[in-house]
Formats: C-alpha cells, structure tokens, sequence
C-alpha cells in the first residue's frame, strides 16, 4: 500500500471518512476483519517494510504513528498476498455490508451513491426505508447537529473571537467570470465561489497569523495555505473539508476541488486529511442568500471568512454614482492570536486581489 | 423525444444532484433554487449532466429559463425541435 491509500472508513456523525495509510509498506497481518466493531486505539493491521528486507535488514519503525487505525511492526519476510483490495472490488463500505447482511439485503441489487458507485450505509438504509432519508432524531439533535453543536460550543467557549467586515465592489469579478464561462462547456464553467475561495487563500500568504491552528495554548502558523470549505447538507448540517495548498490551485484546479469536496460530502465519503488539514475556512451564503454573516471559527483554526450574497447597490466610481455588485466580506479572527490591524489588511488584500480577477 | 420523456430526464437528473428529492415529490412549478432549494453548485451539476444527457450547453445567462421543471422542459424541447 501507499500512502495516502485509505485503510478504512469510519462511519461518524458527519458521515462516512475515509482514513489514509500514513506509511508505505505491505500489509503483513489483518487483525481486524471487515464489519467487526473495534474499541478506539485497537490496531487494524500491520503495515511492514516496501520491500520484504533481508534477515539483517530492520525497517525503522514510525514514531509519529497514530495509534488509531494502523501500527507499523517489522515485516514478515516474505508476503504472498496483496494488500486487501475489499473496498474497490466489492464497492461498498464494511458498515453498509454489515448493515446488508443484517437486513437480508443483496448488495449486488443496490446502486451506490458513493464515489465510483459504491455502495455506503446510506444506500442500504434507504433501500429498507426508501422514504425515510432524514436522520433519526429521536426526540433530540440528530447526530450531525451534535457535532455541530459541539465544534461550535467549544469555538464560542474558547476563543475570544472578534469580526472586521469589508463591503467589496465585485462586479468586475463576476463580468470576467460571464466572459470566461460564455464559451465553455457546462463542465468547465467556473462559479463565483470558487474565484473567491481563490482569492481569500492568496490574501492569506499576506497575513500569516490568520492562518495555521491554536493547539495546546500557541498557534502555530501553517506553511500550507489549505483553505476550508464550509458545505451545507441537504437536510441539515455543515462540514468543512478542505482543499490542500489552495494558493498554489489553478482556478480551474479549485473549481474541481470544490466540486469534488461537494460531491462527496453529500454521498458522505470524506477523507480524514481532507477534515483535519484545514488551516482558514471560507462559508458562503450563496448567490441568492442573506448579505453579510458573522461566522463562529472552526477550532483549532483562528479565523474564518464569510461571504455574504452579492448584492446590487449604488456605488461611487469616480464621480458617478452607479448600480454595482457589491459582496460582503466578514472575517472572524481569534483575538488570542491576532488584532485588528491584522483581520483589516487581509480584507483590503482580499479586495485588491479581486480588483484583478485576471491574475487569480 | 416528447415533453413527457424530457420532463423524466430532467427529474431523474435533479434526484440525482440531490438525491432527498424524490421525483415524485416535485411539482412543476416548483423553483429550482426557492422550493427545491439547489445551490449554484447543484445548478451547475444539473447543467452539466443535461448537457451530457441531452447534448445541449445552456448558457449562464439562461438559467433562469430552466428555473422551474415546466419551464426546464419547455426550454429543452425549444432546443430539441429547432
């Protein structure tokens, strides 16, 4: 296995997460079996060196290896059998085949909403009650609006959070944008979201205390500018995956990314790095929504940026007074880590970056 | 291909963007945006995919000629005949 090859998939209140191999090597022992229910921190498999070594050869073991999902031990000295190919070759998730089963249910009579067409919990679920897609309540929060609940309850507990807001004339931005998508097809249109998606990682390359995580009572800045994005569920609920090094992204590349983040977080299959890698998240009210939103920092990041709908208003350009597209801009910040001089020049940076769309 | 058999492909598509919209559930006046409530994302998706399905690339600025299923239908079948 490489790494980055997702060893498991954990069903959890925000949906199923895929969690990645943080090592390369074989799989020399599966311990754990597909559906069976394991205690947090029980070992999966074991994960031995890339090559069968020699008798003299030892492998380094990691040091920085979680304990959650997988362990590294020295390997056998020689493997006869690949890596478990379970989840592309049945195309399903273990908890939707443990749930088959237990319903009676034939997977192979299922269409999967999952990426490549598997099958998740949610699919056999729904195929048992195809009217009932809303998630149990029971009296109470659903699951997802726990989570939520508790990111948020622990945001507003400890961080000071303090807002600047930025009104931005974008206009200019979204005519570029109509100019661009006019001749390409519906696949390669870009939306407004993702130009400003762009445009926020860029401006946050000028103001690096807006950027990284305060854990253990510091912040450490992020190198990588990876920016969340905030996606609401149909039905209820948010999540924030986020993209890796959205500075660095085309336009095109970002567009894709967030198209894809989408797609899988409403068919639930997110990967655990794309939940955690998140260094400055982006929430959007949309194109036809409210104009401005405070937004509550996603912990451990130290600030997040809300885009309000675009709105048209009248808007001095030289010395006329003319209707254009205005959006708003709301940066929350962690006053722990930064002031306001800081959240005020990452807004006129933002405003100068879509002044020229052209270079995002 | 009749308005009955566009209006099937347009709401198989839309349950397909959003799976908790059940096709039968939907009227077709209903707004895509106010009573289906598709994001610009969703929108695109749905674009994309009658594109692929149909052959026929809507432009940006006729979205809001697509914006209930009838009028969806009406639009496709314009583009179909002529």
């Amino acid at each position: 296995m490489r790494r980055g090859d997702v060893v498991a998939v954990v069903e959890t209140q925000k949906g199923a997460i895929e969690i990645e191999s943080f090592e390369a090597g074989i799989v020399t022992e599966l311990i754990a079996s597909v559906g069976q229910t394991v205690p947090v921190g029980q070992e999966l498999a074991w994960i031995g060196a890339e090559e069968p070594p020699t008798v003299e050869a030892v492998p380094e073991p990691s040091s920085k290896q979680p304990s959650v999902a997988v362990a590294s031990k020295l390997s056998a000295p020689k493997v006869t059998a690949g890596p478990p190919r379970s989840l592309t070759s049945i195309g399903a998730s273990p908890a939707a085949r443990r749930a088959a089963h237990k319903l009676g249910i034939d997977l192979s009579t299922l269409q999967g909403s999952g990426p490549g067409g598997a099958i998740v919990l949610a699919d056999v679920e729904a195929s048992e009650k195809p009217k009932n897609i809303a998630k149990t309540t029971e009296g109470g929060l659903s699951e997802m609006r726990k989570a939520v609940a508790a990111a948020m309850v622990r945001s507003k507990r400890e961080i000071p959070h303090f807002s600047a807001s930025h009104t931005i004339e974008t206009q200019g931005v979204s005519d570029w944008l109509a100019a661009r998508n006019s001749d390409r097809p519906p696949s390669e249109r870009v939306l407004l979201g993702a130009v400003l998606v762009k445009a926020a990682a860029l401006a946050a390359r000028s103001v690096k205390t807006l950027n990284g995580h305060f854990t253990d009572g510091a912040f450490v800045p992020s190198d990588e500018i990876n920016t969340g994005v905030a996606i609401s569920l149909r039905g209820g609920g948010l999540i924030a995956p986020a993209l890796h090094r959205t500075d660095t992204m085309s336009l095109d590349d970002v567009m894709a990314g967030m198209r894809d983040l989408v797609t899988r977080a409403r068919s639930g299959r997110l990967r655990g790095s794309e939940m955690t890698r998140g260094t400055l998240t982006v929430s959007s009210l949309g194109e036809n929504g409210a104009e401005q939103m405070t937004g509550v920092i996603f912990p451990p990041q130290v600030a997040l940026l809300t885009v309000g709908a675009p709105q048209v208003r009248p808007w001095v350009v030289g010395d006329a007074i003319i209707p254009r597209e205005v959006t708003n801009f709301v940066l929350s910040a962690d006053h722990r880590v930064c002031d306001g001089l800081q959240a005020s020049k990452y807004l006129t940076v933002l405003a100068e970056k879509l002044s020229r769309p052209e270079e995002l | 291909m009749n308005d009955s058999e566009i209006r099937d492909i347009v709401l198989s598509e839309i349950h397909k963007v959003a799976p908790d919209i059940d096709p039968a559930d939907v009227s077709d006046d209903d707004h895509l945006q106010d009573d289906l409530e598709l994001d610009s994302m969703d929108i695109l998706s749905l674009v994309t995919a009658l594109h692929e399905r149909l052959g026929i690339s809507i432009p940006e600025a006729e979205y809001p000629e697509i914006d209930t299923p009838a009028k969806a239908v009406r639009y496709l079948a314009g583009k179909i005949t002529g």
